[in-house]
């Protein structure tokens, strides 16, 4: 949402939102982060379905954040469909966690445990290739 | 065509309206340039920073001042 006027977001945090206990850790993850005032989420969805004001407002963003719940690596990959790549990368099942049916209660351990690595991840200056 | 300019009406969103004027303008192109200012609708293309830049209903840039010559190459 344009909450801001003329500066471009610092962060926008995309999450695969998966329907597996991981995905939704993941969609989790990123809510609490954007209520933390970490960053903005928005919708990946918009990404895959080539909105432009989405993929204009990623393009513009100084930090790409994406949260994966497995390695199908849905977030990764639909950004790099498009031609961006995520500056910082949590995949929660490289953590430990296994992929399984979401049982409807939420994981909270799990869920503060990817959002402290994305902090650790987000402090950290991004690495820019010099060619 | 349709250039549209999304912003609630800061500055910088008055400036980009002015540029994309004078780069039509310069061009000696048709082309309708107007303001969305209603938030709702600036919601709805997605954009999540304003100003934002869009043609014929495609967002071409978010939360940058284009100048002239950078509009006239998206335009032209």
């Amino acid at each position: 949402m344009a909450e801001e006027c003329c500066s471009p977001s610092e962060i926008l945090i995309f999450t695969c939102s998966g329907s597996s206990n991981v995905g939704q850790v993941a969609n989790q993850a990123a809510v609490d982060l954007q209520q933390e005032g970490i960053g903005k989420m928005l919708c990946l969805a918009g990404i895959g379905g080539h909105v432009s004001g989405m993929i204009a407002s990623a393009q513009s963003a100084k930090r790409l954040v994406g949260i994966d719940g497995c390695s199908v690596a849905c977030t990764k990959k639909t950004m790099e469909h498009v031609g961006l790549s995520l500056t910082d990368y949590v995949l929660i099942t490289a953590l430990g966690y296994e992929k399984g049916p979401y049982s409807g209660t939420m994981d909270k351990k799990a869920v503060d445990k990817i959002k402290d690595e994305m902090k650790k991840q987000i402090v950290k200056p991004i690495k820019i290739e010099v060619k | 065509m349709k250039i549209e300019i999304l912003g609630t009406g800061c500055a910088k969103c008055k400036k980009l309206f002015e540029n994309a004027q004078e780069a039509v303008k310069n061009l000696g192109t048709s082309a309708d340039v107007v303001k969305v200012e209603d938030i709702q609708l600036i919601m709805n293309a997605g954009v999540m920073m304003t100003p934002a830049f869009a043609v014929d209903g495609k967002v071409k840039s978010v939360g940058k001042v284009l100048s002239v010559d950078e509009i006239k190459k998206i335009i032209s």
